[in-house]
């Protein structure tokens, strides 16, 4: 079973949208944990996800920061473009690049309890940086 | 709340943060609303707004309007004009949500003809406007066809039968901006989008069943023009914008300009959600095609969720559309940005005026009204919190100092998870259907987020707008039925 970073959703940024907090030891656990905190705005018990369909995410960028952006990029548009919810199976990240293999199912109204749909990432109080325990990510979410 | 010390009341529904407030703020700041209001608001919407007043060839000032809340870049209820030739065009100006909208559609039917058949209603529109996470609509489009179709709007919907030519009369710019073109915007953007003409989505977007009360007409003239004519007239109202496509052109365009701001045109980045680029610049007039196609889409899709709308009453009153009376009223949006003449200093110019959360509001005789609404003023659309009411306004000569814009909605003023900690969607849709308000919901959660207590006060809100000289109330609806995304 891989790491999976820690997140809180915070309350005092952005009335109108979803922001989260991402701690972990590595750059992969608060990936992971970024990924698990956008999934469950759009499904509230993400534990009831089955894994139906696989698919590879291949990401790369100039930096962490971008790393994440278009990572969590990825997961909202494969959202629409295959409708499609995922979880995180197993992340590498190494020389700019993040690989994903992740698992989900189609989004199903009958099936699951479904939360709100995010649109975007926004940059606004965005931030991936080293702290003395690790890393931490922040992210605000356009509902 | 804090309210910065410097912000001080200019008249009864005005306050301004002068430059001196932050520095680079090029122009003061200006927002509206009562007292109330203004003390309701959070902190981030005057660091907002003032960090949009020092994006370069501000004109004017940076406006925020009554229903003003903490956004990401501009505040929501952000109001911004640049110089057309020398200022800058941002996507964080706009939102995700490119051309995000109301429509609103009148019967001649009454609150007695439709409350026996309201849950018929409701969970047909339920199934033929798909609403929620993801969200794939009815309709079927290449990835070839989707890209004629963001071109050309809602006529494209109305060539191919979803609508009637007037519909197209009754909308802003005619549910077309010229100078979209679908080389500007990506694959990915298309393949995100292109099955989900007609949809809703989730959110505060929704599709409602709305009643006219007597006591609720404050303009009976101009309510008439717009065929608001006798009592307990049931209309419908709906909200939603381009869907995932325009999602994906704004993130994409936020990307580009990020690497572009700085290094190549020099303009310091305050908050990177403020990215942006001269307005005719490579990258700048890119995004601009882009979001113009993200605007016809947004146009489509509400083009055809009318269309819907017609079937399923067609269907229920088992009589056609065009004699259940459901005209359109309007079409507005409340995220873009567009080129307009405005008067600065007695000097028309032309201007790019961004409004996110923010509607544009001409006043009577301006051009692009409607020639029915000529006289009146155009129609400005306002979605209230499902639970209290929504608005039907109108625009002013006073309103020139907004460049002619107005509030959007009510404004939250709690945010999602707190209102999620504080209400139940099962016991709000459990009361709502007590007080004769049927609401069918994809998502419990999300009903929660949307509950009437996270909202300000819409009467309140519109209220401000006609202290303002922004807009004039001309009639207020109460909801009968709801689809939430």
């Amino acid at each position: 079973m891989m790491n999976r970073g820690h997140y809180e959703y915070l309350d005092d940024v952005a009335t109108a949208d979803v922001a989260f907090r991402a701690t972990g030891a590595t750059l992969e656990d608060v990936f992971v944990a970024c990924a698990d905190a956008t999934l469950e705005v759009m499904l509230p018990d993400p534990d009831t996800l089955e894994n139906r369909v696989k698919r590879r995410i291949t990401i790369s960028a100039e930096n962490e920061e971008m790393l994440l952006f278009n990572f969590l990029g990825e997961i909202i548009f494969l959202k629409d473009a295959e409708q499609l919810l995922l979880r995180v199976q197993s992340m590498e990240v190494s020389g700019g690049r993040i690989q994903a293999e992740c698992a989900g199912d189609k989004i199903d109204a009958e099936k699951y309890v479904l939360g709100v749909d995010v649109k975007a990432v926004t940059m606004y109080k965005y931030h991936v940086r080293r702290t003395p325990a690790g890393w931490q990510a922040q992210v605000v979410l356009d509902i | 709340m804090t309210i910065p010390k410097e912000l001080q009341r200019i008249s009864e529904a005005c306050w301004m943060l002068p430059p001196a407030y932050k520095d680079g703020m090029l122009v003061p700041a200006l927002i509206y609303g009562t007292e109330r209001l203004i003390n309701e608001m959070e902190n981030g919407v005057f660091e907002q707004v003032s960090n949009v007043a020092t994006l370069p060839g501000i004109v004017r000032a940076a406006f925020c309007m009554p229903d003003g809340h903490w956004g990401y870049g501009f505040p929501i209820g952000g109001v911004a004009a640049f110089d057309a030739e020398d200022g800058v065009i941002s996507p964080g100006g706009i939102g995700f949500d490119i051309n995000c909208g109301m429509r609103l559609v009148t019967t001649n039917l009454r609150e007695r003809d439709v409350k026996p058949r309201i849950e018929e209603l409701i969970n047909q529109l339920y199934r033929r406007v798909p609403a929620g996470v993801g969200g794939k609509g009815l309709l079927k489009t290449s990835h070839g066809e989707f890209r004629r179709l963001v071109e050309q709007g809602a006529r494209w919907c109305v060539e191919r039968g979803y609508g009637w030519e007037e519909d197209l009369e009754l909308t802003e710019h005619r549910g077309c901006l010229e100078g979209a073109d679908s080389k500007d915007v990506s694959d990915k953007a298309v393949q995100r989008g292109h099955n989900q003409v007609g949809t809703l989505g989730s959110g505060n977007h929704y599709l409602e069943i709305q009643v006219v009360r007597e006591k609720n007409i404050y303009d009976r003239d101009a309510a008439e023009v717009m065929g608001i004519t006798m009592p307990d007239q049931v209309v419908v109202m709906f909200h939603c914008g381009s869907r995932g496509f325009g999602h994906q052109v704004a993130t994409g365009y936020l990307r580009k300009f990020l690497g572009v701001m700085t290094s190549k045109y020099g303009i310091p980045i305050r908050d990177r959600e403020l990215a942006c680029a001269p307005v005719n610049s490579p990258e700048g007039s890119a995004y601009f095609s882009a979001m113009k196609c993200a605007v016809n889409m947004a146009f489509a899709n509400r083009q055809v969720i009318l269309h819907r709308i017609r079937e399923v009453f067609a269907d229920v009153f088992g009589s056609r559309a065009e004699d259940l009376g459901m005209h359109q009223v309007y079409d507005v949006s409340h995220n873009t940005a567009k080129i307009e003449t405005h008067e600065v200093n007695g000097e028309k110019r032309k201007l790019l005026v961004h409004r996110k959360g923010a509607t544009r509001a001409f006043a009577p005789g301006m051009e692009d009204v409607p020639a029915a609404y000529k006289r009146i003023g155009q129609p400005v659309i306002i979605g209230g919190s499902m639970e209290t009411g929504s608005y039907l306004l109108v625009g002013r000569e006073t309103g020139a100092e907004t460049f002619f814009s107005t509030c959007h909605g009510s404004g939250r003023v709690m945010s999602r998870r707190a209102a999620k900690r504080t209400f139940r969607g099962e016991k709000i849709l459990q009361d709502m259907r007590n007080r004769g308000i049927y609401v069918r919901a994809v998502s419990m959660p999300g009903l929660a987020e949307e509950a009437g207590g996270a909202y300000k006060d819409v009467d309140d809100v519109v209220l401000a707008t006609e202290v303002a000289g922004l807009t004039r109330r001309v009639v207020r609806f109460e909801p009968i039925g709801n689809v939430k995304g």
